[in-house]
């Protein structure tokens, strides 16, 4: 045991290293690019360079002139295929090229195919547009932009949530906060590059593209190109950063098979980091109002949240963190709104906690607010406030270890070293300060279905069309099967990321490794269920042992008395070389549809608060140390302690750096991402990894992870939370806490820079 | 990217003369059909993005002469060769020990990975990082003369304060110049009419109306050394950046800064400031108010203040006034307590 890898403790799985680690720091993981595909013809895309507006005529002469180029698709070419749709497995309902209307800056306006990858980006970059130029609206306070009720707009988004009078009790009440908060746009910027490989066998469709949903894109790149789903296979064996980036299908992929059948060879289109930011999803900027109100004794009585979210011009893309947040702490009366502002921009979606990361950070810098206000311990308000049901709809928590949480964390920390007086810690010429904010995130889970083959030798092969976006899930997976068959983990082996396997629910909402290890652990049983009836059986090695009191144990059936077989023992007397089972896993509280919808690519979530018997989330408490130079004013971030409890944790290595990569990315959301938006052109400005800021090693220091124990098994047989996206919600927040405490200035605004603090 | 040709001359007289074949008259270098690569850590960057479109690369780092490799110290100067790379001048232990500005400028800068590949020469010609310069759909008077400047009433926060006209105000972003120029450094140039030594004062051009013509060299003028004289402030002497974050990025406002003190009286300042104006910036005024003075805080005061009278802001950036006030402050108290 060391740092990366922390002793489990109850209810925590080994720390194994991850099944696929050697393969991807040697370079051998192959990602979906790195496919080898002979005769590939390369695509490159040319995109627009106004936001609003049509294309008047577009100058391709140029561009066809220049040797290898084979095809050029442009706006008004793709009249074979159907529009994209927008939903859970469509970025955007924007079909870039079945007409000359452009919708945002960096939209696709041609896909040019060569022989080679230099001759395509020459010819591309000689492309010309006339347009016909509208002024564009580029943000919230712009001209022309549209606001909206987002409750009923989309699916996403069903309902304000409310409970209680909020009016007169926040006009009751002593002590009263009523702020605004804003997060900025923030773009996914994988070191993986987005990209498409293409290629028809016949009227056989395979399609290399790291994706986080290689079910959903089937079915729905088939409706676009209008062909059987059967015909579809996605594979996207690893994917390299992912985040929500790679889970809803865009534009590109059907042009690039369209490109691929015109040209009658395989076409790769690896796309340009610049363009990136125009033609993928990203986090839209958001805006809040929150109203607080407390009696002197720190019991809120009130609490209102109010949020904006910008979207495209056609779809009503939202987040609605309300839902969240409405249910955090026992609050007396809720009131909230969300409120959807279309702009001439590309359409946002998923990114790491989607919901929460913007709306928990306007709640949690509201709670150090309402804390100060009151003079209390920003910890302390949060325990005079814990809820025992959630305030909506009254239902319990299926469990709740926030305040072991916080207990923990701010025993790590040394938080009771802190003096709470604003501005007086310091060392030297450096300004010390001390903050904390809570993370959450709802627990769900998805129908998933997996198959699991074990054969005489003890090898076990697990199939799951699920993905490793860089979670661990193959890790957990093999992990999973190799505990319930009791084989050493080096005998198992998972597939997934292929579209031909059994289907798993989208590789989004952290509900991976819940359903997975649920069905996993469903078609293991099922393994098992085999075996054993083989065993006791007559002539089975066991017979005459009682079947149910049978286990696994070091590849042997173990009955109760202590008597046991060799797996290939039970294999022979049953005269197979394998046995092969195949689950389906549906969630308590499935519809009846649930499976269909499963195959359909279509999954329904569980869990989290959709459920009746109650309300499921996971909850952390983080605490930041930041520094601040009395001269220059940079805010440096020595230490960040992060305490978690998300039911089983499957293995304590992948789960702590899950978190500590979600607080890193914290860190990042509160110090130093933000997408630059000319305001008069809607465009965006900081379209590289120069300018679009993440940290650098160096920014990062030292980062603790507290893994606290907690049982669930009201949340998923596997009794498993999800942790993916919990440990970056709240970390802004905390900064925020600390950076006050530090200066005296509250910033209400992210990202928190320089400028903000100079005096 | 467009097609180019290459060429690895084996001396500098090949090396001017393939430059110069292409040249035009009035063309300045960053325009010129030919165009010299160092490390091409800048310049390979501009190309992919098209922003630069050389019809000839001139490769120098096949030429033959030694001295383009080599760092030679005495007393008097450090001479650094023009293709010496950024990591072995930052590494280079008497140049460490005799001038700390020096080393801290180019360790400072960039990464570990383009410090090992950029070299000198092409250092000091690095080209603005202005967002509206690097994407070729921009208005840019830089890249396009006459087209207007997107960066003036567009998102400017990286822009200068200093040193801008009408028609740009893109930052000079290096950090070695400022070391440069504060320490009175010359550049030797080889060029079609042989050799001659430019101060390193004169070498940028202010953007005025012709902010595409950024130095005064010609078309196939070659760095070949830079010259540091040391004297009695280059032991006394440092390099501090502001920066959004620890590592890998450009100052918001940087200062370099090299004394010459009696006890705690100034004898003499030398001052250059980054990541604040249009070229490198020797900020003259403020050395002056130091002159003879107890440097004490309010002194440093006195002299941010004098550094910055000039300083016009624009919609983003007005922040990098006060912040390079006190990274000048900050600087000086800094560069004042250092053991020597
Ligand atoms: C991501 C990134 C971050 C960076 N951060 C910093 C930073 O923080 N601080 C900083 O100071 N710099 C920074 N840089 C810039 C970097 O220092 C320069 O790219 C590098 O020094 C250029 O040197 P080079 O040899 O690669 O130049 P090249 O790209 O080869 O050339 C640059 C220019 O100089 C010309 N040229 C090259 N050599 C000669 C010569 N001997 N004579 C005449 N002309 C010549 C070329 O024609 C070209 O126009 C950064 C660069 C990148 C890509
Ligand atoms: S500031 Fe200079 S480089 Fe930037 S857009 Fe304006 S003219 Fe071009």
């Amino acid at each position: 045991m060391n740092e990366a890898a922390p002793a489990p403790k109850e209810n925590m799985g080994a720390p194994l290293p991850r099944v696929d680690a050697r393969l991807k720091v040697t370079g051998q993981a192959p990602y979906p690019a790195d496919f080898a595909a002979a005769n590939v013809a390369y695509g490159v895309l040319a995109t627009s360079t106004i936001a609003r507006g049509s294309i008047r005529a577009l100058h391709l002469d140029r561009a066809r002139a220049v040797p290898g180029v084979l095809d050029i698709i442009s706006a008004g070419d793709v009249g074979s295929i159907d529009k994209p749709k927008f939903g859970n497995t469509g970025a955007s309902s924007i079909g870039p090229l079945h007409d000359t209307k452009i919708f945002h800056d960096g939209q696709i306006i041609a896909l040019v195919v060569a022989d080679t990858f230099e001759a395509a980006e020459e010819a591309a970059m000689l492309i010309r547009a006339d347009y016909a130029e509208e002024t564009p609206s580029a943000s919230f306070d712009s001209k022309g932009a549209e606001t909206e009720a987002a409750a009923g707009k989309s699916p996403m988004f069903k309902e304000d949530v409310k409970a209680g009078d909020f009016d007169a009790a926040f006009e009751a009440a002593a002590v009263k906060i009523d702020q605004k908060y804003s997060t900025p746009t923030q773009h996914h910027n994988p070191i993986e590059l987005f990209s498409t490989t293409a290629m028809w066998q016949g009227d056989q469709l395979t399609v290399h593209e790291p994706c986080q949903n290689v079910t959903g894109w089937k079915v729905e790149l088939a409706r676009q190109l209008k062909i059987d789903p059967a015909n579809v296979r996605i594979i996207s064996s690893y994917v390299g950063g992912a985040f929500g980036s790679k889970g809803p299908m865009t534009a590109r992929t059907a042009i690039v098979a369209l490109a691929a059948r015109r040209v009658g060879r395989p076409v790769r289109c690896v796309v340009s980091r610049m363009q990136s930011f125009g033609t993928q999803t990203y986090r839209a900027e958001t805006r809040h109002r929150i109203r607080m109100g407390a009696d002197r004794n720190g019991k809120i009585s009130a609490f209102g949240h109010e949020g904006w979210e910008v979207t495209s011009r056609p779809d009503p893309y939202v987040v609605g963190g309300t839902s969240a947040t409405g249910r955090m702490y026992d609050y007396g009366s809720v009131l909230t709104h969300v409120s959807i502002v279309h702009a001439d921009r590309n359409t946002p979606g998923y990114m790491r906690s989607p919901p929460e990361t913007p709306y928990v950070y306007a709640l949690e810098n509201a709670m150090d607010e309402m804390a100060v206000a009151l003079g209390m311990d920003p910890v302390e308000f949060r325990r005079v406030n814990e809820p025992k049901k959630e305030p909506i709809g009254g239902r319990p928590f299926s469990s709740r270890s926030l305040l072991k949480c916080y207990d923990q964390a701010a025993e790590a920390f040394g938080w009771s070293r802190r003096d709470a007086a604003v501005g007086s810690m310091r060392d030297g010429d450096w300004l010390v300060g001390m903050g904390c904010a809570t993370a959450i995130y709802p627990s769900s889970v998805a129908p998933c279905a997996a198959r699991i083959r074990l054969t005489d030798d003890g090898q076990v092969r697990v199939q799951c069309g699920s993905h490793e976006i860089g979670t661990g899930v193959r890790t957990v997976a093999a992990q999973m099967a190799a505990e319930r068959l009791a084989v050493d983990i080096d005998k198992v082996s998972v597939e997934m990321g292929d579209s031909a396997l059994p289907p798993a629910p989208v590789s989004g909402g952290s509900i991976s490794t819940a359903s997975v290890c649920s069905a996993v652990l469903k078609a293991a049983d099922a393994v098992r269920a085999k075996l054993f009836a083989a065993a006791v059986a007559e002539g089975g090695p066991l017979s005459g042992s009682g079947n149910e009191k049978l286990d696994m144990q070091d590849g042997k059936v173990v009955a109760a008395g202590g008597k046991s077989a060799a797996i290939a023992d039970v294999f022979k007397s049953m005269q197979v070389g394998a046995i092969e089972e195949y689950a389906e896993f549906a969630p308590k509280g499935s519809t009846g549809q649930a499976l269909k919808k499963l195959y359909a690519g279509q999954p329904e979530f569980h869990g989290g608060e959709e459920d009746k018997d109650s309300v499921k989330y996971a909850f952390g408490a983080e605490f930041v140390e930041v520094r601040i130079n009395s001269y220059t004013r940079e805010i440096r971030v020595p230490r960040i302690v992060g305490a978690f409890a998300a039911g089983r944790i499957m293995n304590t290595r992948t789960a702590r750096s899950q978190l500590m990569g979600g607080m890193i990315w914290g860190i990042s959301h509160a110090l130093h991402e933000a997408t630059e938006i000319d305001q008069r052109h809607a465009r965006y400005v900081n379209r590289d990894l120069q300018d679009y800021l993440v940290p650098v090693n160096a920014d990062i220091k030292k980062v603790d992870v507290i893994l606290v124990p907690e049982v669930d098994m009201e949340v998923n047989p596997a009794g498993v939370k999800g942790l993916g996206e919990l440990g970056n919600v709240g970390t802004a927040a905390a900064i925020a806490s600390a950076v006050y405490h530090a200066t005296g200035k509250r910033i209400r605004d992210l990202p928190i820079r320089i400028e903000n603090l100079l005096v | 990217m467009r097609p180019f040709t290459y060429e690895r001359p084996v001396n500098v007289q090949a090396a001017v003369a393939a430059a110069s074949h292409l040249a035009k008259p009035l063309v300045p270098p960053t325009q010129s059909p030919a165009q010299f690569i160092g490390g091409g850590t800048n310049l390979a960057d501009y190309m992919k993005l098209g922003v630069a479109q050389p019809e000839r690369l001139v490769d120098l780092n096949g030429l033959d002469d030694a001295g383009l490799r080599r760092i030679q110290v005495d007393d008097k100067r450090i001479v650094f060769g023009a293709l010496v790379r950024m990591s072995d001048a930052a590494a280079h232990e008497e140049v460490r020990r005799r001038c700390p500005l020096v080393a801290e400028s180019l360790v400072l800068a960039a990464s570990g990975q383009i410090r090992n590949m950029a070299t000198l020469g092409g250092n000091v010609l690095q080209r603005t990082r202005c967002e509206y310069f690097r994407e070729t759909s921009w208005a840019c008077n830089k890249r396009e003369p006459g087209s207007g400047c997107a960066a003036m009433d567009g998102f400017n926060r990286q822009h200068a304060v200093l040193g801008g006209s009408d028609q740009c105000i893109a930052t000079y972003h290096g950090d070695f110049a400022q070391a440069l120029i504060a320490l009175d450094a010359s550049v030797v140039v080889e060029g079609q009419h042989g050799s001659r030594k430019i101060a390193f004062a004169d070498l940028h051009r202010l953007p005025g109306d012709t902010p595409n013509i950024e130095t005064v060299l010609g078309p196939a003028d070659i760095i070949v050394a830079i010259e540091v004289p040391l004297g009695p402030w280059s032991g006394r002497s440092r390099y501090l950046k502001i920066r959004d974050r620890e590592s890998y990025a450009f100052a918001l406002a940087s200062a370099a800064v090299a004394l010459d003190m009696d006890g705690g009286t100034v004898r003499h300042a030398r001052i250059a400031l980054g990541g604040v104006a249009t070229v490198p910036w020797r900020a003259k005024k403020a050395e002056e108010a130091l002159l003879g003075k107890v440097l004490n805080e309010g002194a440093a005061h006195a002299a941010a203040e004098a550094a910055f009278a000039d300083a016009r802001p624009r919609e983003h950036n007005a922040f990098k006034i006060p912040l390079g006030k006190s990274t000048l402050v900050r600087a000086l108290l800094e560069t004042r307590d250092m053991k020597v």
